[in-house]
Order: C-alpha cells, then structure tokens, then sequence
C-alpha cells in the first residue's frame, strides 16, 4: 500500500520524541559548559611534563631532555635544549635536565608518540581541552614551566596509568640502588681495581645506569633494609 | 562477466521492494535533445551537499546533467610525501587523518603492510581486538552514511540525528580504549596499543546487542519509505563491468552484484574463522547501495558477536616487537584490507633505512568517485548530490 513506509515512519520518529523525555538511551544530548563532560581515563588531549613534586616543579622534573621525543614527533612540534650542567633528580642521581623545553599546541596532533617513546615516563597526556587562546602563537606555544605538572596532577587524571608507572619507577630505583650497594660493599672487601667493575656488570636490571659519583648519595638514602630488585613488568 | 553464484559462496542478495509496484514514477534517463542553451554549474567547493571541499564542475541541459567533472584536492596536504620522511610508527597517527572516520581500519591496513614488510607476527588476541574494532567501524561508517544519503535526500535532520546518536556510542568505546574518538592511533606493529578492559567488552557487548533493535528502527523509518525509495530506485545506476572496469571496490561493487570483499577473498586476519555473508544488490543503483550496506551491518552485528565470544587470552602486543627505530629489510609490501569505504591499501618500499622510500596509499573514495561521471549522465542536479552520497566519500582519503 502506498504510504505505509511514511506511516511507519512517522511511528518511528514519534516513539523517539516521546522516549527522548524520559529514555535516557534516546535522551543523550548534554548542556556543555553548564555539564561539563565526564571524561573516560584514557582520554588524551595535550603532553604535559611530569615533576615530582608541586612545590619546585623545574627542580624535580623527571625530562633528562634526552630528546628522544623531539626525534619521534610526527609533526614535530616539540623543542628541546640540554642544559650545559647537571641537578640531582628527584632520587638524587646528577641529571641533565632542560633549559629549554617547549611544545607548540597548534602543531600538536595529540597522537601520544612522545609518551610511548619516552623512557623515563617524563611525558604524559593531559586532559584539558579548553585551551583556547587569543594569540595564535605566544598562547599557544607553551614553555616547561607551563608544560610541569605534578605527579599527583598524572594521579588524579590517569590514577591506574599513574599507578603502574610509580610502581615501576619504585623498581628501578630499587635496582639502582642495590647495584650500588652490591659495588660498594665489593669495593669494600677487595680492593683490587677489577672486581668492582666486575661486580657491575653481574648485577643486570638497572635499567639506569647511575652515572660516576653518584654511587655514594643512592647508597646512603633511607631505604632500609633494601629490597631485592623487582624485575621491571612488562610494558603494556 | 562471471558473476559468482550467490548460494555458493555465502552471499545475500538485497530484497527489495520495487516502487514501481507500489505505483511511484521512476525518473526518466534520456536527455530531451536540443533542448536549448548549456549551463555550467560549479557545484561546490563550499557546498553540504559535496561532503567536504569537492567540487563538481556540471554542465546543464535544463535540469539534465550533460557533463561532469570531478574536481578535487582542496585538501591535499602531501600525506604520501610526508610518509616517506617519517618513521614508520610516526606514520601511523597520520594514517588516522585519511578516511577520518575509520581511523581504526586505516590504522589496521598500515600496520598490516609494515607487518608483512618487516615480517612482525601478530598476536591471537590482537587479530580478534582488530576484527572488533574494524566491525564497529563498518557499524559507525555505514549508520553515518545512511544519515548523510538521507540528509542529501532532503530529510533534514532526523536520520542523521539519529545515526549521529547511535555513532556516538561507538565514538565513546573508541575513546575509552584508545583514548581518543576518532583520531586513534591505536594499531601497533604485531598487535595493539591497548589491551581492552573486561569493562571495555562488557559496553561492546552491550552495544552490539542492542545495535540490531536499532537498526530494525532505522530501516523502519527508511528502508520502505515511499519518498526514499522515489528519490534513490534506478537512480545512478553503476553496471557491474564498468565497476569491475574502473576498480570500484567495497559496498559500491557489491551493490552492482559483484560479490567481491577481502574479507573473504584474502582472508587477513583471523576473518575466515567467521561465519558471515557478503550481501550483494541487483541493480546498482542508489538504493541497492543503501541497502547492501544496511544488510552489511546485519553481519557485521554477526561477526562482532562471534569475535567477542572467541576472545582469546594472551598479549595484546609482543613485547619484542620494535616499534620505534623499525628498519625493515629492503623490499616492498602491499597491505590490504576491506575498509568500510572499500579496498583500503598501503604500499610500501623499503631501503633498509628507517623510513620507507616510497609510500602509497590505496584510498577506496578516490578510486570510487572517478565513475561519477558516469552515473551521473542523464539525471539531475539533485539527483547528482544524492548519488554523491551514495559513494560515500571523505575528502581527507580522497585528496591525501
């Protein structure tokens, strides 16, 4: 019969006018910015630098500026200069870090390369998406001391990420620092100049090597009694 | 031309309801001749109905389309130039930006040609996330498509709310996987970027089982309705030899009655484990095209449905798998895989350095809209942005 499809049609759109006030399967629609979205965990938007802490975020940045990250940006948007001298870290060990570090917003493609490939978890995703600004090229090239953000910032945002990535640094400080106790107590018993460099190379797992000089503050810090070394989990 | 029989090898072929049947005029073909003055109209690039920047030079007979030229490339931005300065992962989020919808099958024909250049095994629980993934894709590519032919039609709004609604809800299990929704970047050489959480299954599972009411809803609305069928039945008629011919691919040859789709023909991934059917049209025109993909959505509910009870265990990437610093053996590979759109292909030569020499996409919308022409020839200029839409292109796949 000719115009039952449009019947059947309208049928169709009047039960979704209906459903749409109290179904909320066809009542999706939300107030932005009144509602503000509820994100999923995994959502990803701009990179932001880790620091360890909030109160001197340039001092404890995890970034060594190794520039790994700026090698593998597609776009090409990151910008790094290596420091001339050294800082202790936030385990103490003599880093360079980066005097200049910067991201350009506007290139960025947010595709997380320079999170996967950073092997120190220095860079993570953030979540703020309201970036608007009114200078297309001050505002939207931001600096490290506007990239820093504190670890309990990762926390909040990614919280099961954050975990396994704190849980998996804890190890590898704790590989650091059974090496350099396994080195300073050979270094004890016999001082012949092989041995030390011996008993280095048998003690695999860190993935760091602490670099020389720095044997002495890893193996006084307050770790007591030390734990064996945990073997690092697999990366996801 | 061979056509393969449909008991034989699993195809379904489209029922239709004829308009003719019921009494509705089909449009006439032939042009009237010498019928007055010629018209040139620049359709677009600024305009809804082209899907993006495209442009269609047509020349006008009255209301009669004479000529036609595709015009396009307002949106190239050197994807395949940039391929080959790139490494091989720093490829892979640019894959994303082609067919901007289907990030999920784009990303899956790429690592699929890395794969084979650089021989990286893929794991068992990574073939069946990458099946689940593809078929959502198809879910969303084709529930939007039905929206936009329908937006096209001149149904303003209420289709294409509705298939955007529905779109969502994928978009959402994207993002919570991948942590983005459309641009993905989730395929890695010899598997996935993320392991899919039982929550993350349970919401597929949820979705995919109540894909099929929706769909049944969909069809009610559209699949018999009198205007729908007025305006797509014997519209654009795309004969199964020039299809063949001009390489046409994907849910466009099918509707011309050529039973050809990579999922069954290559097999890649783990696709011969599944039963489905590849639906097949009788005329090619419009509405068959409509239709097949309707009835490709039916399978894919299947195959999502078989995929997610299989799941098997395990890694979901092979940890000794190299991504970063990837220098594949000299050589040259073609990865394909039966996108939403069609034949989605890379092709890639290598030197044995870290980046390819040469990089080539295989874009399926590209190669379907050089018939357009020919489908168009003889209708009118509504009919032009109808059959369009029916092709279903993105610009972003088709000017690279």
């Amino acid at each position: 019969m000719l115009g039952k499809g449009l019947l059947q049609g309208l049928a169709v759109t009047a039960k979704n006018l209906v459903g749409s006030y109290h179904d909320p399967a066809r009542y999706v629609t939300q107030e932005y910015p009144e509602v503000q979205p509820k994100l999923p965990e995994a959502y990803r938007n701009f990179p932001f630098l880790v620091s360890e802490t909030a109160d001197d975020p340039m001092g404890t940045l995890r970034c060594v500026a190794c520039q790994i990250c700026e090698k593998e940006c597609p776009p090409q948007c990151i910008y790094i200069e290596k420091s001339k001298d050294k800082k202790p870290d936030a385990t103490g060990k003599a880093q360079i870090y980066p005097a200049v570090f910067a991201i350009d917003t506007a290139v960025c493609m947010s595709c997380q390369i320079c999170v996967e490939v950073c092997p120190f978890d220095a860079i993570k995703m953030d979540q703020e998406f309201a970036i608007a600004a009114t200078d297309r090229f001050g505002g939207l090239l931001l600096n490290r001391e506007q990239l820093a953000k504190p670890n309990a910032y990762y926390h909040q945002i990614h919280p099961t990420e954050a975990a396994e990535v704190d849980e998996r640094l804890a190890a590898e400080r704790r590989a650091a620092e059974e090496k350099a106790r396994l080195a300073a107590a050979a270094k004890a018993a016999a001082p012949k100049p092989a041995v030390p460099a011996a008993a280095a190379a048998a003690a695999p797992g860190a993935a760091r090597p602490a670099p020389a000089g720095s044997t002495a503050p890893a193996a006084s810090a307050p770790v007591d009694p030390v734990p064996p070394p945990a073997p690092r989990p697999p990366s996801p | 031309m061979m056509l393969p029989d449909p008991a034989a090898t699993g195809l379904a072929r489209v029922r239709k309801i004829e308009g003719a049947a019921l009494g509705l005029r089909t449009p006439a073909f032939a042009p009237e001749e010498g019928a007055g003055d010629l018209l040139e109209v620049s359709l677009g690039p600024h305009h809804p109905s082209t899907h993006g920047v495209f442009r269609m030079d047509v020349v006008l007979d009255g209301e009669r389309i004479v000529r036609l030229k595709p015009v396009f490339g307002y949106l190239h931005r050197n994807h395949e130039k940039l391929g080959e300065g790139t490494s091989y992962l720093g490829s892979m989020p640019y894959t994303d930006r082609l067919d901007y919808l289907n990030s999920m099958t784009n990303n899956w024909a790429y690592a699929l040609a890395v794969e084979k250049l650089a021989g990286i095994p893929v794991t068992e629980r990574a073939e069946y996330v990458r099946v689940i993934l593809a078929e959502l894709s198809r879910l969303l590519n084709h529930t939007c498509l039905a929206g936009f032919l329908m937006q096209d039609c001149g149904c303003s709004g209420t289709p294409l709310m509705y298939a955007f609604r529905e779109r969502e809800k994928i978009l959402d299990l994207f993002e919570s996987l991948s942590g983005s929704r459309m641009m993905c970047n989730f395929q890695r050489f010899g598997g996935c970027r993320v392991d899919p959480s039982a929550e993350w299954l349970a919401a597929t599972r949820t979705l995919v089982d109540g894909y099929g009411a929706f769909l049944d809803e969909f069809e009610a609305l559209l699949s018999g309705n009198e205007i729908v069928m007025a305006r797509t039945q014997g519209v654009g008629r795309l004969p199964a030899a020039l299809a063949v011919n001009a390489g046409v691919t994907g849910p466009m040859l099918r509707a011309s009655g050529v039973g050809h789709d990579l999922r069954k023909v290559d097999g890649y991934g783990v696709y011969p484990r599944f039963n489905f059917r590849v639906p097949i049209g009788r005329d090619g025109d419009v509405y068959d095209r409509y239709m097949v993909r309707m009835l490709e959505m039916r399978e894919s509910i299947s195959i999502l449905d078989q995929a997610l009870r299989g799941l098997p265990g395990g890694p979901i990437l092979d940890p000794k798998a190299k991504q970063r610093g990837l220098r594949p053996k000299a050589g040259e590979a073609y990865g394909r895989i039966e996108g939403p759109k069609g034949e989605i292909g890379f092709f890639l030569v290598s030197d044995g350095t870290g980046n390819p020499t040469r990089y080539r996409v295989r874009a399926p919308s590209f190669v379907n809209l050089t018939i357009l022409e020919d489908l168009c020839l003889g209708h009118s200029v509504a009919d032009a942005v109808i059959i369009l839409g029916s092709i279903d292109i993105v610009l972003g796949e088709v000017d690279r």
